[in-house]
């Protein structure tokens, strides 16, 4: 028993770092793991990762402007994440350019502009700083940014619900029956920059899609119902927090990308054993049914 | 119109004059980083031009050489490297670039002291802990190595390489007594000391302040929450009394790390390269008197 103690809750009652990091990781996957959902269900898997390139320069510009500074950096990500959202639609609606050919070009210069901002000035190091965030050195201000935007997402999210769920199954009949399409798509959009500039904080620019996609993909093979996919994807993400710091404190290796793997293996174990178009579950439909 | 050509004549011709006089009176050469470059101006005076390849507030440890290093390189008399395996990328620029120039080891004559830390994380450099020159002594090697190599170079200006060494080592004599004059300062159950990156392992040895790091002695490597952990549980242990910033690696985890265990938090250390003309340590002295400035106002209680 002791045994199990030591390995699973002294790490987090002995060091306050930790509880911390385990703080910052769980208010990140009660925001980012629903916005992931929606995501998804609306085939925008992708776009968390280009909006995640898309906010390096604003927080390069706030890096070199104040250092490491907690706001400067929060504030250059949302500016340059929403200049890139707002971009992207407009040559979306008044070119001939496709949504995702406009994003994936904005994104990409954002790319190449944050990275050559940083070099000019900075060193590589801290061009990794930026890239990879660290979960273990949450301060106050940035736990209350992470929780505050968890707060927000959750507020928004129950508000803009009902739209956003007409619109990922039948965007045809949303737009007959309301005009909140339009708005309920943008402030969704704001919701997933907030969320990865929170990611980004915590787990740096790269990783930050991870806790958004992954639990998402995993809450898709257990749950047809989407509040049901939202409290898996959740829990697996709280899960995946939980569990990747562990692996950090016991066998020495960098947190961020050990909590971003664990969710990869809830991933893969739903993939294979999933209720809903599991791999196994689809080989095997009539032993499965039997049971 | 006249007058213009007449001016451009003359500043062509001017510098045309000035440019192979130039050549004839200084010797080019090369220093693999600032602290390096910085002795050499010391001892080669106006008689020597050097180029640094990793300028100041660079990290030599994770460099990446352009063009434009193998052709300083390529045109240099002669190249300073610090050795003990400072400089992993060194030895392909050096072939790369075709230079004929003797490469002149600065660390020479210093006994390596083994890697601080038990990461154990193998580097391509071995087990030596190159920072020799965060010990004055050892400084005084460096520089002794560095006259032997320019007056080889170059031995007309044999008087002056060794009258302008003299001078400098006459300096770092004087800057040695003045560091040990404030570690004596210092009460001796204070001075243990966290830095984020292990590169004082010279100047405790010599000085007598120990230091402790969360990460081994290169900055290439993340901290876990394992490193972190047993980092926290050694500063409660060992009850260090400050913990410092460093100008190359994250500086978010040490000010958590000193948050949770009420040490006092320094300001910045320099290790591993000078600032430029404008920060806290341009020259060595300048490095080695404001890390001095910085432990005595932390551990001085």
């Amino acid at each position: 028993m002791s045994t199990l103690y030591q390995t699973f809750i002294s790490p987090f009652t002995e060091f306050e770092f930790m509880r911390r990091a385990l703080a910052g990781a769980l208010a990140l996957a009660l925001g980012a793991c629903p916005i992931g959902v929606f995501l998804m269900l609306r085939r925008m898997s992708l776009v968390g990762d280009a909006m995640a390139h898309a906010i390096l320069p604003g927080a390069a510009v706030g890096f070199l402007l104040s250092g490491l500074n907690l706001f400067a950096m929060t504030a250059g990500g949302l500016i340059a994440g929403f200049v890139v959202a707002v971009l992207t639609g407009l040559v979306a609606r008044t070119t001939e350019l496709k949504e995702d050919a406009a994003l994936a070009t904005f994104y990409l210069l954002s790319l190449a502009i944050g990275v050559t901002i940083i070099s000019l000035k900075g060193t590589n190091i801290d061009l990794l700083h930026v890239l990879f965030g660290n979960v273990l050195a949450l301060d106050d201000q940035t736990l209350l940014l992470i929780a505050g935007n968890a707060s927000i997402t959750l507020v928004l999210l129950a508000l803009i619900y009902r739209p956003l769920v007409i619109e990922c199954v039948d965007p045809g009949f949303m737009r007959a029956v309301s005009r909140a399409g339009g708005p309920a798509h943008l402030a969704f959009l704001v919701l997933v920059v907030l969320n990865l500039v929170s990611g980004f904080h915590a787990l740096g620019t790269l990783l930050a899609v991870g806790m958004m996609m992954l639990p998402a993909a995993t809450g898709r093979f257990w749950a047809r119902d989407i509040t049901l996919m939202m409290l898996i994807a959740t829990a697996s993400g709280v899960l995946a927090g939980y569990a990747g710091l562990l692996v950090s404190f016991h066998f020495g290796v960098a947190s961020g990308p050990a909590i971003i793997l664990i969710a990869g293996v809830l991933y893969l174990a739903s993939l294979l054993f999933g209720q809903v178009g599991g791999l196994v579950r689809q080989l095997f439909p009539g032993r499965h049914l039997e049971a | 119109m006249l007058t213009r050509r007449a001016l451009v004549a003359t500043a062509l011709a001017a510098l045309f004059a000035a440019a192979p006089a130039r050549a004839q009176q200084r010797l080019d050469v090369v220093a693999s980083f600032s602290i390096l470059g910085d002795f050499v101006k010391n001892v080669g005076g106006a008689r020597v031009a050097v180029e640094n390849l990793v300028g100041p507030n660079g990290n030599a440890h994770v460099y990446a050489p352009s063009p434009g290093d193998a052709k300083k390189v390529a045109d240099a008399k002669v190249v300073f490297v610090n050795g003990l395996g400072f400089e992993g990328w060194l030895e392909r620029l050096v072939k790369a670039s075709g230079t004929k120039a003797p490469i002149v080891v600065a660390t020479t004559g210093i006994k390596p002291r083994e890697r601080a830390g038990d990461h154990g994380h193998d580097h391509d450099h071995g087990r030596a802990d190159p920072h020799a020159w965060q010990s004055v002594a050892n400084a005084k090697v460096y520089v002794a190595n560095i006259r032997d190599a320019l007056v080889a170079a170059d031995p007309a200006g044999k008087d002056a390489y060794q009258a302008n060494a003299a001078a400098y080592l006459a300096k770092l004599d004087a800057l040695e007594r003045e560091v040990r004059d404030v570690v004596a300062k210092i009460p001796v159950d204070r001075r243990r000391v966290i830095t984020s990156h292990n590169a004082f392992g010279y100047f405790q040895d010599a000085y007598g302040i120990s230091f402790a790091a969360p990460q081994g002695v290169s900055t290439e490597a993340e901290a876990s929450a394992k490193d972190v952990a047993a980092l926290i549980s050694q500063i409660k242990k060992q009850k260090a009394a400050a913990v410092f910033l460093e100008n190359v690696t994250d500086p978010r985890l040490v000010e958590q790390i000193a948050r949770e265990t009420g040490a006092k938090v320094g300001g910045t250390l320099y290790s591993d390269a000078l600032t430029d003309d404008k920060g806290d340590a341009p020259t060595y002295i300048d490095l080695i008197r404001h890390n001095l400035r910085q432990l005595a106002a932390a551990l001085v209680s």
